[in-house]
């Protein structure tokens, strides 16, 4: 470099280096909207090829060898029956978690050991998880290849996210709400449930629905219990006509999933298959974009409303 | 007024310890989760280790565990994993880095606002779709560029799974990039240094622990990555190299023996449980070093 430079020079060299930021703008626009652009493009792309299929009979047929007649009547279904159950676990003992570790817990190794389990948990392949209740759920507690494994399976899949969303909700309420009650002589459950939880709900509801997000749409896990590609019927309803009323038989059923549906259909060389894949592929994923779109919309209502 | 107001002290001292007790349960799942799946993969792969040695697991260059004449190289399986994650890393990195510099570092707060939400999407697609995408949009474009491309390649699966930790690298390098404080900025700036120059060698090596820990949580989800490559990289275990050939991961092959029928307690069975040992001890160094980078990153100021 020159040890002097001219004020020709410099200008020169300032508007360089202006112009190398601005051409860092376009090229992280750029990047960025051929990211999204690429997100749009999958989409269409799917509608457009499952176009033909989409339809009532669409959601009514069971699968069929004849691709134009197959529908994702028993897949659907089983997804939500898996999604019901992965719910009801994941919520209760997530929440119950993350209020453990948040407002309960001391600051020591016990707790550092818990919380690393829970960061590694999330970092564990979805497979693993699912080699995890082959072993246990399936073969060593007997739940069989069926509806409950599967629940509970993704239910240990989504703790992680459920139980850091909750840690985060209760971490923003202030400590002053927690201090009032405490004067007032409020246990420590009593000012959890009353007053630090229902400021919470928001941030508790968006990750459980973030979480029942990644749930619908694995796959791995429930093909590694044995989820069937190919189901004619429906397990049996979890209501019935005759006392008592609620049959739990169908959580023992063999099931099919949405995205096990798919993933069969895309395997097949059978391009008309491949328009039932399409049709399926959009209904999934708009399902999921529509439960991110909830989520961040909670989130969103929540902090406006709030003003502490 | 509230009955358990009424309740005398002691019994809601009690209750609270009962509470405490049942949250503390809750918690532990979690370490009994991680228990359990060392535990089941340990035990189910003892019987798998009894049969075959661990050298010839180690070493040998052939995996057909399911043929008459079976072999049990790892190898295989390994090299298709790795060179997978590779190619994936050549999109995510760049892509994430360049996204989260633009937005912790140019972006105002209502773009920033705007699009990590919609970025986050990127990931949350159903692995399964990724998949649809990578054989059947993917692919066939790739054929045009490379003639003799083949149908199943593990350059379109890693393409399309560098796509899906976009978001994932891109965020975590962003938080990084914002807990680097803001005088470290300002002395730059008065400097005479641009955004540009402040970006790059300011406040990307200050937050260097945290975007390697970025990459490397990125790379152990690439390894995890199953659907994407079992659809699209086709299934037969090959020791190559190169992306534009067809092979199987880790992962694929746990899909590929699920899908059968194969009876409990068979090597079969018992194979799935090797590899995915080896799966989760390949993920756990990258999560265990990622875990400490990131705990590095935010101790730093």
């Amino acid at each position: 470099m020159a040890a002097v430079m001219t004020i020709e020079e410099m200008r020169r060299g300032l508007t360089w280096r202006k112009n190398l930021d601005k051409v860092f703008v376009i090229l992280g626009l750029l990047v960025l909207f051929a990211c999204l652009g690429l997100l749009a493009i999958l989409f269409f792309d799917l509608v457009r090829d499952g176009a033909s299929r989409f339809g009532w009979d669409f959601l009514t047929q069971f699968p069929s060898r004849k691709a134009e007649r197959a529908g994702i009547l028993s897949a659907w279904v089983g997804t939500s029956m898996i999604m019901f159950v992965t719910g009801l676990v994941a919520l209760p003992v997530g929440v119950a978690a993350a209020i453990y570790l948040e407002e309960y817990a001391p600051k020591n190794w016990f707790t550092g050991i818990i919380e690393i389990n829970v960061t590694n948990l999330a970092g564990v392949p979805s497979i693993v998880y699912g080699l995890l209740a082959l072993g246990l759920f399936v073969y060593q507690f007997g739940f069989g290849q069926s509806v409950l494994s599967a629940g509970l399976t993704l239910a240990l899949l989504i703790l992680p996210i459920v139980i850091v969303a909750t840690r985060e909700s209760l971490r923003a309420v202030p400590k002053a709400i927690r201090e009032a009650a405490y004067g007032l002589g409020a246990t420590r459950w009593e000012v959890t449930k009353d007053h630090v939880l229902p400021y919470s709900t928001g941030g508790i509801l968006t990750g459980l629905i973030l979480g029942l997000s990644r749930a619908i749409g694995e796959t791995a896990p429930i093909i590694t219990i044995g989820a069937l590609s190919f189901i004619a019927f429906l397990p049996p309803s979890p209501v019935s006509g005759e006392f008592p009323f609620l049959n739990l038989e169908w959580l023992r059923s063999e099931f099919t999933a949405m995205p096990i549906q798919i993933f069969n259909w895309v395997s097949r060389p059978d391009q008309a298959f491949q328009a039932n894949a399409a049709a399926a592929g959009a209904i999934l994923l708009g399902m999921t974009l529509l439960m991110n779109g909830i989520a961040i919309w909670i989130r969103y209502r929540f902090r406006k409303k709030i003003n502490w | 007024m509230r009955k358990g107001a009424f309740a005398s002290l002691a019994y809601r001292k009690n209750r609270d310890r009962v509470i405490e007790f049942l949250l503390l349960m809750a918690a532990l799942v979690a370490v009994f989760t991680t228990l359990a799946i060392v535990v089941i993969l340990f035990y189910e792969s003892s019987f798998f280790f009894e049969r075959v040695s661990i050298k010839d697991f180690l070493t040998d260059t052939m995996w057909t565990p399911l043929f008459a004449d079976p072999r049990y190289g790892i190898l295989p399986l390994v090299s298709g994993t790795l060179t997978v994650t590779f190619v994936a890393l050549l999109v995510a990195i760049p892509l994430g880095t360049i996204i989260a510099i633009y937005l912790s570092e140019f972006a105002n707060h209502r773009v920033r606002e705007t699009v990590k939400p919609i970025l986050e999407l990127l990931g949350a697609v159903p692995t399964v779709v990724y998949g649809f995408f990578a054989l059947l949009m993917v692919t066939p474009f790739l054929q045009k560029l490379i003639p003799g491309l083949p149908g199943f390649n593990m350059l379109s699966a890693g393409l399309v799974i560098g796509l899906m930790i976009v978001p994932y690298v891109a965020s975590v390098s962003e938080d990084a990039m914002r807990a680097v404080p803001r005088y470290m900025r300002e002395g730059s700036y008065a400097m005479g240094a641009t955004k540009l120059q402040t970006a790059l060698r300011v406040v990307v090596p200050g937050a260097l622990s945290g975007i390697a820990a970025a990459y490397i949580l990125g790379i152990s989800r690439a390894i995890g990555e199953t659907m994407v490559v079992a659809i699209a990289a086709g299934m037969q275990p090959t020791l190559t190299f190169n992306p534009t050939e067809p092979a199987a991961t880790i992962t694929a092959y746990i899909v590929q023996v699920s899908l059968g029928d194969l009876p409990h307690g068979s090597i079969g069975y018992q194979s799935i449980f090797a590899a995915g040992l080896v799966l989760m001890l390949m993920t756990l160094v990258f999560n265990v070093l990622g875990f400490f980078l990131t705990r590095k990153f935010r101790e730093a100021y």
